[in-house]
């Protein structure tokens, strides 16, 4: 998966839960879940359980705890894929 | 069993505390009541010389105890009173009938999932009669105060 696929798919998760839709337009690897989309922490978890079911893999609390923003999901995601 | 244990840990009181009972609880799910005194405090506005339990306090006791008791007991030894707060997050519930004062009701709750503090729950509300009074949706969050 490249990473324009695997942003797109990201966008995706988190377009129902984002209270900023400007911050979603302009999604980029620097935008930050909570401070630029205003996602609130409740919903972050369904993000992440939104991941697990979109990319088929586990998220433990640590790795729960670094995905605040599209870069470190992304690195989370990708880690979690090549373990597989 | 009323599991007097977990309600005393509820960071709740009069004249809002709707628990009374815990009836059945475990990992998956929990059943509990409470009976509308006739002299709770909203029944003198909800409605004018008409008083409704409102729907809103209907969806509290259910939070209270689909929530707030289930949560308590899934944290086990990571539930503190002292240091850990509760948050219902999100809702959804449709209403099939009223609850008039001094009704006793019951109330389900079973779990979608609780991961990462966060508890999200398929809940009901019956009456003695076992009639559907509501049903819904509910998630909350635990959090470090």
């Amino acid at each position: 998966m490249t990473k324009e696929e695997l942003l797109s798919k990201l966008k995706t998760i988190v377009t129902p839960y984002v209270q900023n839709t400007e911050g979603l337009n302009a999604l980029n690897e620097n935008t930050d879940f909570i401070k630029d989309l205003e996602i609130n922490s409740a919903n972050l978890v369904d993000v992440v359980l939104d991941v697990e079911d979109e990319f088929d893999i586990e998220i433990d609390n640590e790795a729960m705890e670094k995905m605040i923003d599209v870069k470190s999901s992304i690195a989370v995601i990708e880690s979690k894929l090549a373990a597989k | 069993m009323i599991r007097q244990d977990i309600i005393q840990e509820l960071p709740y009181s009069r004249p809002f505390l709707f628990v009374d009972e815990i009836l059945a609880i475990d990992e998956d799910h929990i059943k509990g009541s409470y009976r509308f005194k006739k002299d709770e405090f909203f029944y003198a506005g909800h409605f004018k010389d008409n008083p409704v339990t409102p729907g809103v306090i209907l969806t509290e006791c259910m939070a209270q105890i689909g929530m707030a008791c289930f949560g308590i007991y899934l944290l086990g030894d990571n539930w503190n009173r002292d240091e850990i707060g509760v948050a219902m997050t999100s809702d959804e519930m449709n209403y099939y009938k009223p609850v008039y004062p001094g009704e006793k009701v019951f109330v389900t709750s079973e779990k979608i999932y609780f991961r990462f503090g966060k508890l999200k729950c398929n809940v009901a509300m019956f009456d003695e009669d076992n009639k559907k009074i509501a049903k819904g949706v509910i998630a909350g969050v635990s959090f470090k105060k």
